[in-house]
Parts: C-alpha cells; sequence; structure tokens
C-alpha cells in the first residue's frame, strides 16, 4: 500500500498527474472518517489529503470562509463559534454510525458526500452553501469553478456536481462555503405518545404553518428511551424552532396551539434541545452493533409513515424519522431485502442507501440503482473529469 | 459581439425541416412568416437582434422529444425559450437553429401542500406559481423583478434570484426536481419530492446551465408557507459608504433581513420621480430593509436595526407603518429601471457581484469611469449579498454611443472581477458577458467546463454562440497528454 500525503495544491496535482502516467488509481481520504461509505475502492495508493490544512479566509462580516480541504471540521466549527455563526445545514457526523464515536471528517470529506442535518428542510444541504472550489480533475489538472460570493451565476455550477461526488471526479484542494449567524436560542416542542401516522401529520401541520420550523423528527417508542432526554417509555415527536428569544417564545405559544389536536407538549430548550438533535442528526440513537445495517431513506416527507407500515418490519428493527417523515433511517438485524425495499419507493418517489452492511467486505449495491438513461450521463461525466477513473473508482457505483 | 457563422447548408432546407417538424407538432406549432418570427427576434437584452430559422411551439413532451431528436440527426441547432425576459441574452436566436418556444407548457400539473411543493410546467410564470397557491396561505420564494412575466423554466436555465434570495436563497435552492430532454430526445427526471437524490446532483448542475445542456419540460420546486408579516425601514445616508457601513452591522449582529436593498442618489431620483415613493431627496444612498416572519420577530428586528442604523449616521429613518406603506417603499425600487428608462432613451443593465466591503471602491471607480466614457450611470444594488445592477445610459441613435456604454460595462465587470467578485449574479452570461469569461476563468477551467457539455450535447447544438467564447470539439477536449515516466515526484511524502 503506497500512501501519498502532499502538503500542497502543486503537491497535488503532481501527484495526480503521476497517478494518470502510471494509470493507477488512487483512493481520496481526509480523516478516513466516511471511509466505509459507498462502495470499497479497490486500490492499492491512498492519496491523503490531511495534510492540506487551515482556513485560508474568513470574513464573518462578508458571510464567507475559505479553507484547505483535509481541515478538520473542528477546526473550522471553532473558529466560526467564536464568531457566533455557523454552518447552517448542520452536517451530520457519520462517525458514530461507521466508527462507533464522534468524528466529524475535513471540510473536503463534507462537500464530497454533501452533508446536511435536521435542519435540511430549511437550510439545505452543504450543496446550498458551497460557493467555489479548486481542484485536480482525473486529467491531472488543476481548475477552479465558483467564486467567493454568494450570488454567482458565472459559468455551470460545478459545485454542485462536486458536492455528493464522493471525491469521483475532482480531488479538490480549496473550497468556498458560505456562512450565516448562529440562531441565539432554540427550543423544541416535544409530543408524546403518537403513532407514526399520527406524528407525520402533526410534523406536516407545522412545516406547514408560519412558525418558521427549522426540524421536525419523530422517534417511536421502541428506541425513545436512546433519547438524552426522558421519554417515559412513549414515543417522541420533535419539532425545533430558533432565533430570536421574543420570537420563539412566540412561535412556541402559536405550535403548541395549532397541534392541540395532537395533545399537550412539553417544551426543552438550548442544551438540551441541541443535544437531542445531534443524536437525530447523527443516527446516533440506532443500535450499531456489527449484526445490524443500517439504512438510510429519503423520500417526500408526507409518504414516509405509509412507506414504513409497507415494509412489516420484523420486531427488532429499528427506525425513525427525520426531516418530517423525509428521511427514514433504519437498522435491520440483516442487510434486508434490497430490491423489496426499494420496490416500495416506486411510485412515490425517492432512494434508498445502505450505509452500513452486517457483511465487513463489501455492501453490495449501497447507493439506489439509477435509471439508464441517467447512469449513462453520469458515466459520460465521469468520463469528462477523470477519463482513466483513477479518482476513487467504484465508490458510487461499479462504474462511477 | 460576432455570433457563430450560419450554415448555410441548414438554411437552405428550410423548408425540409419546416415540413418534417410539421409532422412532428402539427398544425401552428411551425411558423415561418417574417412577421411572425418579428415577435421572436430579441429576448430581455434587446441591443441584440436575429430572427430565427423558425420558431417551432411543442406542446408535449413527447414532441419536444422528437423536435431534438430529430434536429440532433439532421445537425441543426436549436435555441430553446421561455418568455424570452433574459437579461443576457440567452435566448436570443440564430439565424440557422430553430428557436424551441416552451409558452405552451404553461399547466400547473400538482399542487402537494403535505409535501410542501408544486409541479409545474415550465411555461408558467414565476409569479403564477404563487398565484396558484396564495390562496392557501403559500408562496414560491425566488422572485425576479420580471416576475409577472418570466418563465420557471427560464428561472431553471438562469438561476435566477430576485430580492428576496439573501434570506431564502436563489432558484437552485428552491428545487426539488426537473424532467428534461437531452438533444438526442432521451427524457430524464432528477429529483422528486424528496429532498436529495443518489448519484451526481444533475439537478443543481442544470441549474444556471443557460439552455446549453438540455431543455426543461417539468419543475418541481419547494412553496413555503407565507411569512406572517413584513415590514420595512427606508434608510437615508450622507455617503454610499455609511451605507454600506450600515448592511455589514446589521448582517454582523447577526440579521438576515428577508431583503435589503440599496440605491444611490440618480437611482432614487429617477424612482422618485417616476412613482412618488415619499424617498428623501437629499441623501446619497438610500437603504430597504425589509424584515419577515412572526409578528414578535419583525418587530423585535425593526428595533435592532432601527439602532443600528443610528449608529451608521442614517440621516432618515422611517418604518412602514402599513402594509401599503411597506408596498410604497419597494415601488421606487421595483421601478428603478422603467424609471432611469425615463431619463435616457436606452440604458444597459449590469449584473456583477463583489464582496460586500468592496462596494465604496467599486463606487468610486465607477464614477471615475462614468466621467471618462461621459456616459451617466444609476445603481441598485442587492446591497446583502453585493449584487450590483448598475444601468448605464446611452443613446443608441449617436452613433459609436452603444459600444461605447458596453465597453464601459466590460470595465465595471472586469472590476468586479478584480476585487474578488464575478461577472454576473443573476442575469447570466448568455451572450452579453459571454467574451468576458476569459476575466475570470483560465483556459483549463473553461475546458473543464465545455467537457460537461460534451457530456450532454458532443454536436454542441443546444444554444451555440452563448456562455463560452470559444468552441472546442469534444474529440479535441477529450485528448490528453500524459508524459510517461518523466514524473519523478521526488518531492511529495510517501509511506
Amino acid at each position: 500500500m503506497s500512501h501519498i500525503k502532499p502538503e500542497n495544491a502543486d503537491q497535488l496535482e503532481e501527484a495526480i498527474k503521476w497517478a494518470l502516467s502510471e494509470e493507477e488509481s488512487v483512493e481520496i481520504i481526509g480523516s478516513g472518517s466516511k471511509q466505509r461509505l459507498g462502495r470499497s475502492v479497490e486500490t492499492s495508493h491512498q492519496l491523503d489529503l490531511s495534510a492540506l490544512t487551515g482556513i485560508t479566509l474568513y470574513e464573518p462580516e462578508e458571510l464567507v470562509l475559505s479553507a484547505r480541504a483535509g481541515t478538520p471540521l473542528v477546526e473550522i466549527q471553532e473558529e466560526l463559534i467564536k464568531n457566533k455563526q455557523y454552518m447552517a445545514f448542520e452536517p451530520m457526523d457519520y462517525g458514530p454510525l461507521l466508527k462507533g464515536e464522534p468524528d466529524p471528517g475535513t471540510l473536503g470529506g463534507m462537500i464530497s458526500c454533501n452533508l446536511s442535518g435536521p435542519r435540511r428542510l430549511k437550510a439545505g444541504a452543504a450543496r446550498d452553501h458551497f460557493l467555489g472550489f479548486s481542484g485536480v480533475s482525473g486529467r491531472g489538472e488543476t481548475f477552479k469553478s465558483g467564486g467567493r460570493v454568494v450570488k454567482n451565476v458565472t459559468g455551470y455550477d460545478l459545485m454542485k456536481l462536486m458536492a455528493g461526488s464522493y471525491g469521483t471526479l475532482a480531488v479538490m484542494s480549496d473550497i468556498t462555503i458560505k456562512v450565516l449567524p448562529a440562531p441565539l436560542k432554540e427550543k423544541s416542542y416535544v409530543l408524546y405518545g403518537l403513532t407514526d401516522e399520527q406524528a407525520n401529520r402533526a410534523m406536516s401541520v407545522a412545516l406547514n404553518s408560519s412558525c418558521e420550523v427549522s426540524s421536525a423528527a419523530h422517534i417511536p417508542q421502541s428506541i425513545s428511551s436512546k433519547l438524552p432526554f426522558e421519554a417515559d417509555g412513549r414515543s417522541i415527536t420533535v419539532i425545533r424552532i430558533e432565533g430570536y428569544e421574543p420570537s420563539i417564545v412566540y412561535r412556541a405559544d402559536k405550535l403548541a396551539s395549532l397541534l392541540i389536536d395532537f395533545g399537550t407538549g412539553t417544551l426543552i430548550t438550548d442544551g438540551e434541545s441541541r443535544s437531542v438533535w445531534q443524536k437525530v442528526r447523527d443516527a446516533a440513537i440506532l443500535s450499531i452493533s456489527q449484526e445490524r445495517s443500517i439504512w438510510r431513506v429519503s423520500l417526500p416527507p408526507a409518504q414516509g409513515s405509509t412507506f414504513v407500515e409497507s415494509l412489516k418490519l420484523e420486531d427488532q428493527a429499528e427506525y425513525y424519522y427525520d426531516w418530517a417523515g423525509g428521511l427514514i433511517w433504519l437498522s435491520l438485524t440483516d442487510d434486508g431485502n434490497a430490491s423489496v425495499l426499494r420496490d416500495k419507493l416506486k411510485g412515490m418517489g425517492g432512494h434508498a442507501t445502505l450505509v452500513r452492511s452486517v457483511k465487513t467486505d463489501d455492501a453490495g449495491c449501497p447507493q439506489h440503482p439509477l435509471e439508464s438513461g441517467e447512469h449513462a450521463l453520469m458515466k459520460r461525466i465521469k468520463d469528462n473529469f477523470d477519463p482513466k477513473a483513477i479518482l476513487n473508482p467504484g465508490r458510487l457505483y461499479a462504474d462511477l | 459581439m460576432k455570433m457563430p457563422d450560419p450554415d448555410q447548408s441548414i438554411v437552405a432546407k428550410r423548408d425540409e425541416i419546416a415540413e418534417a417538424l410539421r409532422e412532428i407538432v402539427p398544425g401552428e406549432g411551425v411558423i415561418l412568416s417574417d412577421r411572425e418570427l418579428q415577435v421572436y427576434e430579441s429576448d430581455g437584452l434587446t441591443a441584440y437582434r436575429q430572427p430565427p430559422l423558425m420558431a417551432v411551439l411543442p406542446q408535449t413532451v413527447e414532441q419536444v422529444s422528437q423536435v431534438l431528436a430529430y434536429c440532433h440527426a439532421e445537425g441543426i441547432k436549436v435555441v430553446p425559450r421561455g418568455s424570452g425576459t433574459s437579461l443576457s441574452g440567452g435566448a436570443l436566436p440564430l439565424a440557422d437553429a430553430i428557436l424551441l418556444c416552451m409558452g405552451k407548457f404553461n399547466k400547473i400539473v400538482d399542487v402537494d401542500y403535505e409535501n410542501r411543493c408544486a409541479v409545474v410546467q415550465p411555461g408558467v410564470t414565476n409569479l403564477g406559481i404563487t398565484k396558484a397557491v396564495e390562496g392557501d396561505g403559500f408562496y414560491y420564494a425566488p422572485d425576479p423583478s420580471s416576475q409577472i412575466a418570466c418563465s420557471i423554466g427560464g428561472n431553471v436555465a438562469e438561476n435566477a434570484g430576485g430580492v428576496h434570495c439573501l434570506k431564502y436563497g436563489l432558484t437552485t435552492n428552491n428545487l426539488l426536481g426537473i424532467e428534461m430532454v437531452l438533444i438526442d430526445g432521451t427524457v430524464l427526471r432528477f429529483g422528486g419530492k424528496h429532498l436529495d437524490s443518489p448519484g451526481y446532483d444533475l439537478l443543481g448542475l442544470m441549474t444556471g446551465s443557460e439552455g446549453l445542456l438540455g431543455v426543461v419540460t417539468e419543475v418541481t420546486v419547494r412553496i413555503l408557507p407565507q411569512p406572517e408579516t413584513a415590514r420595512a425601514l427606508l434608510l437615508g445616508f450622507s455617503s454610499s459608504e455609511s451605507a454600506g457601513d450600515c448592511v455589514a452591522a446589521i448582517i454582523s449582529d447577526g440579521i438576515i433581513p428577508g431583503g435589503m436593498e440599496m440605491m444611490d442618489k440618480p437611482a432614487i431620483k429617477a424612482a422618485e420621480a417616476f412613482v412618488n415613493a415619499g424617498y428623501p431627496l437629499d441623501v446619497e444612498a438610500l437603504l430597504i430593509v425589509e424584515l419577515d416572519g412572526p409578528q414578535a420577530e419583525v418587530d423585535y428586528l425593526i428595533d435592532q436595526v432601527s439602532a443600528i442604523a443610528e449608529k451608521c449616521d442614517a440621516i432618515t429613518s422611517r418604518i412602514s407603518q402599513s402594509e401599503e406603506e411597506r408596498q410604497l417603499f419597494w415601488a421606487g425600487r421595483k421601478a428603478a429601471f422603467p424609471a432611469v428608462g425615463r431619463l435616457t432613451p436606452d440604458y444597459y443593465c449590469m449584473d456583477g457581484t463583489i464582496p460586500r466591503n468592496k462596494l465604496p471602491l467599486v463606487l468610486k471607480r465607477m464614477r471615475e469611469m462614468s466621467e471618462h466614457y461621459d456616459l451617466r450611470v444609476a445603481n441598485v444594488f442587492h446591497a446583502g449579498d453585493g449584487n450590483l445592477h448598475p444601468l448605464i445610459m446611452y443613446d443608441a441613435n449617436n452613433p459609436g454611443e452603444l459600444e461605447k456604454a458596453e465597453d464601459f460595462g466590460s470595465d465595471i465587470l472586469k472590476l468586479c472581477v478584480e476585487v474578488g467578485g464575478v461577472l454576473t449574479g443573476e442575469h447570466g452570461v448568455g451572450v452579453e458577458k459571454r467574451d468576458l469569461m476569459p476575466e475570470m476563468f483560465n483556459e483549463i477551467d473553461l475546458k473543464q467546463q465545455l467537457r460537461v457539455k460534451c457530456a450532454f450535447d458532443s454536436k454542441a447544438l443546444l444554444n451555440p454562440g452563448k456562455v463560452f467564447p470559444e468552441l472546442h470539439r469534444c474529440a479535441e477536449l477529450g485528448r490528453m497528454h500524459i508524459h510517461k515516466g518523466k514524473l519523478p515526484f521526488p518531492d511529495i511524502p510517501r509511506f
């Protein structure tokens, strides 16, 4: 195993030119926090970006931050907190799921996996806050796209293409993102004992109100005890509002009256609320023993409970809903029947990803299969960025 | 601006092509007469005019697919068009290209409140979406100034913005899915009513691709519950610097207003003379700051922003006391373009974005350029996100003045790039800024973008002559020069 660790952007280009000339593929890693995510890459070379670190520009009043791709997210978050700012899309930490402990990883990994969190409903994902980058394509050429301003339609939006490409198109060396003022206060309104179907409707009522709900999740009774919160053996439906004190007090009252048909809830505030949402964000309330698989299902929010019901899950299965029903995390005692699971999504739309397989070697087809025309188009894009398939080959799909 | 030379062999086959297309789109769906084609010879960038080879108005996705497949097979160029409001010439026809007009795709397909989205055909206007859902308390957030006329398909192609994108994002942040047709006729769907998709984000890539990658035939947008209330402040300053400082102070305080617009003195005077919005005329810069959301929040933030404005030496400050007054504050800003239009036979609207703190420098340099070119300029500015709209006033009847205005505009955009900004914030590159692309991108950057084009449209038939200053054949772009063994690779740590 060779391990190549460039220390600057020039060395990164040199490394990829070498790989190209030798027709040797490389696995791209930052901190390695999400190495188990997606298909495994068959190669004997690792391209390690962990030496490309450092914030290169941060202008809080301009809401912009640039850093090298290997910069640990923790470092960025510390800097943001000092200025009462944050990444509004709330990137999840895959550490608890994949490694059994927190590991937020690097900026490059966050963008490459297009991370988001419970606030996605309101704030979008990493893709929506990604302003520009510089990187090296599989052709061994350094190129850039975007810039440092939010409003920019100059040329194709290659940031969208890079976000979620799992390092299969180019290796980014420098990344610029939009940052925002962090909300001063947060409260979550908690309803107890709702069925999945009731909770799905309650979350919809909340989201469709003018209360500016930023997150809504439902945790069934079977796993609600894993929340840092007294659930008393009941299911929990949590609805988050954030902002200025007078505003959230007002909105919390309004939510309570709007949701009166679903019972009387309680409010949790700031630290307590944040710790609940962190667990929800990181799927850290599911059992993650080696004998269990983890599925991530994204679907139209209002269809969440209908979908789960159609699965007729075994008793040992664990699941919960985020994104007002639009994201379901599922833990099974085997890998489940992928085609049955995916078939159930037909007609309603959405996709299912096998995040963690019970098999230690390969997760089979972790990503939802694509329609043939769409797949062919993605392959042509891959070929145009990385014609010799030297960058993370097969990470997304066998040929991507 | 030079457009690609028309392919005379295509022009010569005009009747034959029309006949073939009438097989696909029967009746009046193929327009050939000079008089009728006049309607289509220009878009919002009226300095350029060119009648198309013919206009085709399909009504179904199947027809779009067949028209494109035919054009692909025959090597005929295609320029897609929505409502034709592009300010950068994105829908400018070509003499040897059919103009594919999507105006008949004007239906709302599905409004799904449970999933907070609407599925619409691409010819539905931006405002049409809000109109369809406002009775139920919802709206579609992006609001370009042309929203009464511009189509959602065009909004996708241009990644349209508006005055509220500081808080609510651009088109790209408000889309959930599209259906589109590739030049070879393949119909594809990206996204849907769910929030993310597997594989590459082709929905995001298509947004803002200016009609060069495919033709959008259906759009699923996010709709939002209407904010409970909105109020605006009208703040006057003795200099654009202090207005700029106020914008920075508001954001530094952690406030992201629904809208934050700035106008300079010439723009204020023009707008006030036009709509009598009650703007102060003795100020150098005017800010409109709109706060929207729950009543309690808006009341709280109005007080905060008032206090900040006072600290930033605002010389006038008014807070809207009613919905009518709020609308009046906006009336002047929204009418700024036509208001400037009354002062001058012609005006040229630019669209650069800059880092906000460069505003004083950019305005100063713009004043110098205005003297140099001897052309007046008025500025309206999406102050929150640094998007400038200088309006250069000129008279096209004076020989050479259009060229002078264009040179002035180019200088402004080069300045935007020089200070760390970009050529276009929301109007698109189109024809207008095509030749300025090398100011922002080097050859490698541009070639990588062109390779994306190759993946979608290897014969370069869709909207040629737009966005990219130079076309390269895809075969040439695909070539690689690999020097085997010549990269000793000595300096990189390996272990």
